[in-house]
């Protein structure tokens, strides 16, 4: 209830505040979104399956933006900065994918 | 997570009692902590869907615009730079003779009339188009007139005028509830911009892909390009 709420809360504040995306933050934040996305819906699958730990939760999170974000900038440096981007988002994609199945498989017993 | 009444219609089952305990608000670290960095991805998503909408990117466009577009502004730099040429010519030919007093009077002259018009405080006629929008939807906002200005100036457009503001140098465009307000002048749809200078260049410019007609139709308004032998931009600025 308190994460829906936090992210209600969250982008409200993104609308009402607008503000500018600093330039260095550019390339590294649809992806750390991205990133974010997997871990929570990690979290969510965990949570079903009665798993689910706060404190792994919150690494992974910060942990999966962290190491998306380094990849980017691993990318960036050696020049293949679109490649490895649209590999992340497609391997993270995946995983989004995979784990939204294992939720609706656990609640549906489909 | 939509927890209540999905419930499945036979038993309960662990997984949905676990969803539905969960969905209880209570202060625990675990449910701070996670409502905490679901606030920071909201706002974090917030701030991209802001940052990605309504550009229109250089690195999205196709290989055919980013000709178009390359050529228009090679096109531009060796305007600019015949335009550099002539005028060291004028500035050579005025520093070379002395007598050439009269000379100089009718350049001044010709000087008067051409910054007259280009500061709007002189009517000009001559060929050029007449661009209608139609804007049924009050959609075209003041960033919409501006890329029109910018489009026809760089297709040589020499005088500007909106419905009956005469558009210079420091004309500003603002949006506003009852519409967009050009110098302390509110526009109301459809508007009429005449432009003087190359008709086919002009008209060429407003219709390149993804260019001003392209914009004005994905906002829900019509543009159409009329192109005349003598259009008249009267609309005076004063001074």
């Amino acid at each position: 209830m308190i994460a829906v709420l936090g992210l209600a809360i969250g982008i409200a504040f993104g609308l009402l505040l607008q503000p500018e995306v600093p330039l260095w933050l550019q390339p590294y934040l649809p992806i750390a979104i991205v990133a974010a996305l997997d871990a929570i819906f990690g979290g969510f699958r965990a949570l079903i399956e009665g798993v689910f730990d706060d404190r792994v939760f919150v690494i992974s999170f910060i942990g999966n933006v962290l190491v998306a974000a380094l990849i980017v900038f691993l990318g960036d440096q050696l020049g293949v900065g679109a490649q490895l981007t649209t590999g992340v988002v497609v391997v993270l994609s995946i995983r989004i994918f995979a784990n939204a199945a294992a939720i609706r498989r656990r609640l549906f017993h489909g | 997570m939509t927890g209540e009444s999905t419930t499945p219609p036979t038993t309960t089952s662990i997984e949905w009692r676990r969803v539905r305990s969960t969905l209880k608000p209570r202060a625990t670290l675990a449910q701070i902590s996670v409502g905490l960095l679901c606030a920071v991805l909201g706002f974090a998503v917030a701030l991209q869907f802001r940052s990605t909408r309504g550009e229109v990117a250089l690195d999205t466009a196709s290989t055919t615009d980013l000709v178009g577009i390359l050529d228009d502004l090679g096109q531009r730099s060796d305007q600019l730079s015949a335009e550099a040429q002539r005028l060291e010519q004028q500035r050579a030919a005025l520093a070379g003779g002395a007598g050439q007093r009269a000379a100089a009077l009718s350049q001044a002259r010709q000087r008067l009339q051409t910054l007259g018009i280009l500061a709007g405080t002189l009517p000009a006629q001559g060929p050029g188009i007449v661009l209608t929008v139609d804007d049924p939807g009050q959609q075209v906002d003041a960033a919409a007139f501006l890329g029109i200005v910018a489009e026809l100036r760089d297709a040589g457009a020499e005088a500007i005028q909106i419905d009956d503001v005469r558009v210079v140098a420091d004309t500003s465009f603002v949006d506003a509830s009852a519409g967009v307000v050009v110098d302390g002048t509110t526009l109301s749809p459809p508007y009429e911009i005449t432009a003087i200078g190359d008709p086919t260049t002009m008209a060429s410019a407003l219709a390149i892909p993804g260019g001003v007609l392209e914009s004005l139709a994905r906002v829900g308004a019509d543009g159409s390009v009329a192109q005349r032998s003598s259009v008249t931009v009267d609309a005076l600025k004063p001074p």
